[in-house]
Order: C-alpha cells, then structure tokens, then sequence
C-alpha cells in the first residue's frame, strides 16, 4: 500500500527532519510512528500526504510514485486520503455537517448523496444529532471525532493521522483509537502519529518509532503475525 | 450555464458580500467612481458630437457677389448654386433686403439712415447638407463657389469647426486614457480587497485544500466576489451618471433653447450601458482572478 524509500527531508532553513527513511504498510494496517516531539513524525505523514514533497528518496502509494504528481493532480490525490490532526481544523463558523460534508463538495458528490453519507460518517463517530451545533459547542473529545468524521466521509483507502489524542484525556484517547482499529478492520489503511507510548502498547499494533529523523525502533515491513491473523 | 456548484459559490459569494453591507458599499462606491469619471467624459463627448452635428446648420456658408452684380444674375447663380453637389438650400437676400436686416438688428439705424446709397451687395446664404459639413466637404464647397467671377468673397469660420472637432478628438483620446488608468485602479482595488478577504479566510482557504479542493474550486467564490464587485460597482456608476444627466439636462436646455437649437442633452445608450456593466464585471473579474492566482499559490506543498 505504501512504501517509502530512503526517504530524507530538509526544510529550506537547513533543518534535516527526515534522513534514509524506509519502511512499508500493507493494505488494512493500523501502523503506530512514535517518537518524542519533534523527531519527524509530523513530516513523514505530511511527505506520505503530498503536504511537503521529499528532498530525496521516493513515496509510493497504491503502486504510484507520488512525487511524479504534478500539482494538478495534487487535489485528486488528497482526495483519496482522509487526514486528522491534532487541533482537527474544523472551521469555526461551520456547523458540523458543512465541516464533514466539505471533502464531498469539493468532489462534485450529487447533494442527495451528500446528507447520506454525512450522516453515516457522523453515526460511524457517535456523533449522530449534533448535525445543526458549531464545533465550539462540542467537547474537545467531540470535535476530534468530527475531524476523524471528515476524515472518513469520502471514503478513502488510507486515512493520516497527526497526534489526533493530542488533547485528549486517556479515556477519550483510547476511544478515538478504537475507532481507528476499527477503520482498518475493514480493510483501510491507517497512520497514526502520536507521542503516547501506552496507548501503543494497549494496542499492540505496529510501531515505528523516530528519533531526530531516522527509524531507530520497531519493524519496518508488518508484522508476519499480524497479517497471517487477518 | 452554472452548474450546482457555481451557483453555490455564487450565492456564498453574494451572501458573504450582504454580511457586511458597509465594507461593501464602500469598496463599491470607489469602484463605482472610477468607472463613473470615463463614463462621464464619454457622455461628454457623445454630447460634444450630438452639438456639432446640429452645427451642420450653424455653417451656413455666406457667398457676397460682387457689387454691382444685379438681383436677377444673382437669382441664377441661386438656381446654378442649388445644383451644386452637397447644398441642401439657398436663399437669395437682396442687397436692400440685407440692409433692413442690418438696420433692425445692428442697433445702427440712425446711422444707416444717413447712407445715401446702400453699400450691401446681393448675397447669397448657402446652407450645406449634413453629409457635407464635414470641413474638409466645407472647404470644398467654398472654393467652388470662390471661383465663381461674380463672387466677390465666400465667408465660412471652418476654423472653428476644425477646432472644436480637434477639441472632441482631444478629449476622446482622454476618455481612452481616463478608462485605461482608472480600469487599472479598479484592478488594484478588487485585486486588494480579494487579497484581504483571503487573508482573512485562509483557514478556510488551507482546510478546503486539504481535503482535496482544487485551486479552481477555491479561487471560485473569490473570482465570484470580484465579478460581483466590479459589476455592482459598474451599475452604481450608472445611477451616477444617469444622476449627473438628471441634474445638468434642465440647465442643458435651456442653454440650448437660447440658442435656439432644439439639443437634448444625452444619457448612456444601450451599448455603453452594457460596455459599462460588462466591462466593470470583466475587470473586477480580472482583479480578483489575480489576486486569487497569487496568493493561493503560498498554500501549495513546497519541495
């Protein structure tokens, strides 16, 4: 599903985020990259999202080198890609059904479908009802799951997430998790970066772990154990 | 035409300019004043071209026979002059029927009346037609009749005429030159108040994109916003100018009626109105598809 290959970023301030990064998820994984603040997690899922465009090394998802992508085909790509993160970026003056409905506006989805699916996204996050409220009126908790909504809403094979139980206490951290084992049961593939080792290993899914850029821990290619068990 | 999501952009667009009425109506009234300055030298010069059309009337052309030229030779000329290419008239005005002219209107008749003999010659007023009033048409037909060996002189002011047509020509080489600059100042004030407007909706502008809008469905309400602009801007240039007419035709009037011409002063016309509004909407268009094309490039992913 993806494959990075010596994968190296360095922002135009000379900063190297990223150096020989290599690793692969197989379709339907729930892959966690841990790491303290600032070791690269962040990059790496914006290289992986066509947010930052690598200074080397190539990113290859669903067999297609995405650094070949010219910047017209960028918005089809994201498209096909649910993104989280951990400020959610909901916009403020929008309820919550225009915040989850924007990825199918944005893609022409014919506006009888869009309630449909909006509702499902929403029902799939427990947040069913709250359709009309803005998210400041939600709890912090609440408003993650309507990002994690957004994310979900257009169906894609391949969901991103940035610290998405960033600011959330352990009860609604692990609720949120849940929710993503549960996407990738159903055969989405799912990148979560997070500084929260015990939630890892509650999990007990995959870990790649950074320091200062480079892969320093946990396995490269999944899990044989893993994969054979689905 | 629109598709659902054009007109949704659309409606966004005229909902968001209605939320807030004031910003507006001011970013409006400036963009309504700058089309309102080329729009007005225009009429000016659409009236300037409406009164020397009514000139054609005012170069009567004045031919004086010689002295000593009789009455009835010069009623000959007349009927030989009506054959003449580009002459709608003439009239004949004896030398006596000059001279009570003179006396009624001069205010010299005491003086007049001490002349012995009368010192006017038999004239003849040439009046050309429309299509030959033109100067160049004038001065031809002047030298045909200069020509003649009972002419003694043929007065005719082309001068002014060429003057005032130069005058016209002047200012409508300024309308262009007003309409250019101004244009470009509609340009710079939409093009800044989209850049505002996107500053101020970035979040909305980075969301959008982040979840797999195209740059042509974002820039869309703000190319909308523009068109919108320069369009409503273009129609309150109109009820300025429409409003200017108002103001000025009483007075335009009665000038014209001391005059005794019958000149109504004139409003835009069908096609300028429509130049106006598709020309305001096109640069506002223009303004904001700039504006929008630089600054949303700054969301693209950097290598």
């Amino acid at each position: 599903m993806i494959r990075l290959e010596r994968v190296s970023k360095r922002y135009p301030n000379g900063r190297e985020a990223l150096t020989n990064v290599s690793f692969f998820v197989d379709r339907g994984e729930l892959l966690f990259i841990t790491g303290r603040s600032g070791a690269g997690k962040s990059t790496l899922l914006k290289v992986i999202a066509l947010l930052e465009r690598p200074t080397r090394g190539t990113v290859t998802i669903n067999g297609r080198n995405i650094g070949a992508l010219g910047a017209r085909h960028i918005p089809a790509f994201r498209r096909q890609l649910g993104m989280v993160f951990q400020d959610h970026k909901l916009l403020a003056d929008r309820p919550v059904f225009d915040n989850v409905a924007l990825p199918l506006v944005v893609a022409a989805t014919p506006f009888k479908d869009i309630d449909k699916r909006v509702r499902a996204a929403l029902d799939q996050v427990g947040l069913l009802g709250k359709e009309r409220m803005l998210p400041l009126e939600l709890s912090v908790g609440e408003q993650q799951r309507v990002g994690i909504a957004r994310a979900v809403v257009g169906k894609p094979p391949l969901i991103v997430a940035d610290e998405p139980t960033g600011n959330l206490d352990p009860d609604l951290a692990l609720e949120v998790m849940r929710l993503f084992r549960r996407f990738s049961e159903v055969g989405v593939t799912v990148l979560v970066a997070t500084h929260d080792v015990h939630i890892v290993r509650e999990f007990g899914s995959r870990e790649i772990v950074l320091t200062n850029g480079e892969l320093t821990g946990g396995s490269a290619d999944p899990l044989p154990s893993l994969v054979a068990s689905r | 035409m629109l598709d659902s999501r054009q007109l949704q952009a659309l409606l966004g667009a005229l909902g968001r300019l209605a939320r807030a009425p004031l910003a507006t109506m001011f970013t409006l009234l400036v963009i309504g004043l700058a089309l309102a300055l080329p729009g007005a030298l225009g009429l000016l010069v659409r009236n300037a071209e409406a009164v020397s059309g009514g000139i054609g009337r005012a170069v009567d052309m004045t031919v004086y026979l010689k002295n000593g030229v009789p009455l009835s030779r010069a009623q000959q000329l007349a009927t030989a002059a009506r054959s003449e290419p580009g002459v709608a008239s003439v009239t004949v005005i004896s030398a006596g029927e000059g001279l009570r002219q003179f006396r009624k209107y001069s205010g010299f008749g005491a003086a007049l009346a001490a002349l012995k003999s009368n010192p006017l010659p038999n004239v003849l007023r040439v009046v050309p037609r429309p299509r030959a009033s033109g100067p160049l048409a004038l001065e031809a037909l002047r030298r045909t009749f200069a020509a003649w060996p009972e002419v003694d002189m043929v007065q005719l002011d082309t001068q002014w005429v060429m003057r005032f047509e130069a005058i016209v020509a002047l200012v409508r080489r300024l309308v262009l030159l007003a309409a250019v600059l101004l244009g470009a100042g509609v340009l710079a004030v939409v093009g800044n108040t989209i850049r505002l407007e996107i500053l101020n909706r970035s979040d909305e502008i980075e969301v959008t994109k982040l979840v797999g809008g195209s740059n042509a469905f974002v820039r869309r309400p703000f190319v909308y916003t523009g068109a919108l602009y320069g369009l409503g801007g273009a129609l309150l240039a109109w009820l300025i100018l429409e409003g200017a007419v108002l103001a000025l035709s009483g007075p335009a009037a009665r000038l014209a009626e001391l005059y005794g011409s019958g000149f109504v002063l004139q409003g835009l016309g069908g096609r300028e109105l429509a130049l106006l509004l598709g020309g305001g909407m096109a640069l506002g268009w223009l303004g904001a598809w700039i504006s929008a094309f630089r600054h949303l490039r700054s969301f693209e992913p950097r290598a």
